[in-house]
């Protein structure tokens, strides 16, 4: 700790010039790694950053209320509402979503699902392991009669935002009754809180089935399950089908670059992926902290990569990173001026 | 108490050659000094019902939105729908409550069983360390409690006493329906149980408090008579001292209905009603824990500020109703007498 004072002694000596920090608040997903990007950049540069990691309808809100230098959030803005806020919105970082199980007897990424048969599951209209449903995706594997026990996350989280989305996007009867959002009525299930209580419940039931960050379905060894994506491809998570979702996608086909990345095309492309975001004003009253801002994130995708990549994450690829570099003209100080 | 202040005012007051002296000014200065203090305190005592008439008044504001959209239905609809924007409350206010009554079926007889040994019946040499391991307990956080609850407690619940509950008081008629479903370790019975552990140390320290309050001599009379251990707890100790016992025991419904963190980790949080205690519910304290921090839009953040508020006015008449026992069992006293 001492050291680490006289660190940041030593640093704020070498540089006097160091703006103060810049402070964000948002989602709780990059949290790790925007803290990770933030320790690192502060040992080259001198300049901190304060994130806060309080959900991402309060970053939204607290950048809204202009708090805040920076929002994040895990699911897009829809273009009105950036339009109406003045606000600027672009991805910053990407990870997978994954259904993971406990069921004795089958191993990791050792069953095949579809997306129709995880939305009848997290309906409530597949009950029993040895379901036809499930059996004919598995044809090899030993399915016990064992009662599905469906874990959900109880909290508000871009994670279930992704889950819903997908399968409201693969089924029909999801995106009627139960929708998508980053809360959700679930018809079925317990909730657990955060990726952790999904994945320790996950870990605790037999026959349970949950969706986590593929982060946490790593690091816990949690079983996960193959999913069927667009192509008609069973793929295992990875950063490589998770790139692969991201590689397809058309960012400037949404206002923001609010892609979102579940159900894309492709072969590899793993069906569950979703980037975060950040959000901007447009129109600066403090424009050399935006500056300070959009540096911080030019710093991280240029040298955030590895960083990110030992966290499990998917950093945004090569020409996306140009695309979103050129959205940052809209940041502008009072006079209209490109701020960065 | 009191002498102790007095002793120790004139230190903190002038010099004592200056109180000595004739002198009027110094006499007005304490006079002074005298209504300062007493304004200074009222002042400090007025803050705490500002402080309260204003998180009523704000949860009221926050949670005005919900309140016209819903009306009073909110109280009794179960549909708890983010995506469609329908909020009722049912479903928590039911988990609130059958969680905290479960915790005082249980934490009441073993609180009473605890204190009866630490008064009455522990040999000296063990109290001591006996109280202090009950304070301790006190003194853990509550997410301490759930992270136990959840790793060690629930998969210990799931496989040994589950099955047990449900092959015995789950065959018999009438009460049956109360552990019906399948044993997955987490639910309102889970919630229930972990609450009466963080509870017992509560109602265990205040009945201890006031059992010892009990004049020997009553006991000692008792006991002359030929009472048994029981007859004199019974007869003598706790009506002597039924006052704390209940203010006690609602210190402990206080601290369980309000208790977020450990049961947000064994309810299961569920949205759903359902009688069978194995099944995961929710509570008002976790659904707020729970969704506050992502609840995207300003009905679904003012449903949640309303629940708060109910959570609120359920510990306030809880509150009430113990004050209005307490007035009934001194009213009884007094026409016996």
């Amino acid at each position: 700790m001492k050291r680490l004072f006289a660190c940041v002694a030593l640093s704020t000596l070498i540089l006097p010039v160091a703006a103060a920090d810049i402070t964000g608040a948002g989602a709780t997903f990059p949290y790790p790694i925007y803290s990770k990007w933030a320790d690192a950049y502060k040992k080259t540069t001198g300049n901190g950053l304060n994130y806060q990691s309080i959900g991402s309808g309060g970053g939204i809100k607290q950048i809204t209320a202009k708090t805040v230098d920076f929002g994040a959030s895990d699911m897009p803005m829809k273009g009105e509402d950036l339009q109406k806020n003045g606000l600027v919105q672009f991805p910053a970082i990407m990870g997978g979503v994954v259904p993971v199980f406990k069921l004795p007897g089958v191993n990791a990424g050792g069953l095949k699902f579809s997306g129709a048969l995880l939305a009848d599951i997290y309906l409530g209209k597949v009950t029993k392991w040895n379901d036809p449903a499930i059996a004919k995706l598995n044809p090899g594997a030993k399915l016990p009669a064992t009662d599905i026990t469906v874990v959900a996350r109880s909290d508000g989280s871009g994670t279930n935002f992704l889950w819903t989305n997908y399968l409201s996007k693969v089924s029909p009867e999801f995106k009627t009754t139960v929708g998508e959002g980053t809360s959700v009525k679930w018809p079925t299930g317990v909730g657990g809180k955060g990726n952790e209580g999904v994945a320790s419940y996950v870990q605790k039931i037999d026959g349970a089935i949950g969706y986590v960050e593929y982060a946490y379905a790593k690091q816990n060894k949690l079983a996960y399950g193959q999913v069927q994506n667009k192509a008609g491809k069973f793929v295992a998570p990875d950063d490589l089908t998770f790139k692969a979702a991201a590689a397809g996608a058309d960012w400037k086909s949404v206002p923001g670059m609010g892609v979102v990345l579940t159900d894309q095309a492709g072969d590899e492309s793993w069906p569950i992926t979703g980037a975060s975001f950040i959000l901007l004003h447009a129109k600066q009253e403090k424009p050399e902290n935006a500056k300070e801002v959009l540096k911080f994130f030019e710093w991280s995708f240029r040298n955030g990569q590895k960083m990110a990549a030992d966290l499990d994450y998917v950093p945004m690829p090569e020409p996306v990173v140009r695309e979103i570099q050129a959205s940052w003209k809209q940041v502008t100080d009072a006079s209209g001026k490109a701020v960065y | 108490m009191a002498i102790a202040f007095d002793e120790r005012f004139p230190a903190a007051g002038p010099p004592a050659a200056a109180v000595l002296s004739p002198r009027p000014p110094v006499i007005r200065n304490t006079a002074v000094m005298d209504a300062l203090f007493r304004n200074v305190t009222r002042f400090f005592a007025f803050l705490v019902f500002c402080l309260l008439a204003a998180i009523v008044v704000s949860l009221a504001i926050g949670g005005s939105q919900s309140m016209h959209a819903f009306g009073f239905e909110f109280l009794w609809t179960e549909e708890w729908d983010p995506v469609k924007e329908k909020f009722g409350a049912l479903v928590p206010i039911y988990g609130t409550l059958v969680t905290s009554a479960i915790a005082l079926a249980v934490a009441i007889p073993v609180s009473f069983g605890i204190s009866i040994f630490l008064t009455e019946l522990s040999p000296t040499w063990l109290r001591r360390p006996l109280g202090t391991a009950i304070e301790m307990l006190a003194a853990v956080p509550s997410i301490i409690y759930g992270m136990w609850g959840l790793f060690v407690f629930a998969p210990l619940f799931q496989l040994h006493v589950q099955p047990l509950l449900k092959a015995t008081l789950g065959n018999i008629p009438g009460v049956s329906f109360l552990f019906s479903g399948p044993p997955i370790g987490i639910g309102m019975l889970t919630a229930g149980i972990i609450l009466a552990v963080m509870v017992i140390p509560f109602i265990t320290a205040v009945m201890r408090d006031v059992f010892e309050l009990v004049p020997p001599m009553l006991k000692e009379s008792a006991y002359g008579l030929g009472s048994t251990t029981w007859e004199v707890v019974w007869r003598v100790v706790l009506p002597y001292t039924k006052v704390g016992v209940i203010g006690g025991v609602m210190l402990g419904l206080g601290r369980a209905l309000g208790e977020t963190m450990a049961v947000t980790f064994v309810i299961g949080n569920a949205h759903r009603l359902k009688a069978s205690l194995f099944a995961p519910g929710n509570s008002i304290a976790s659904a707020l824990a729970n969704e506050f921090n992502e609840a995207v839009g300003d009905v679904y953040t003012s449903a949640l500020i309303e629940l708060g508020l109910i959570l609120f006015l359920i510990t306030t008449v809880v509150l009430a109703c113990s004050k209005l026992l307490l007035l009934q069992l001194a009213k009884r006293e007094g026409a016996s007498a």
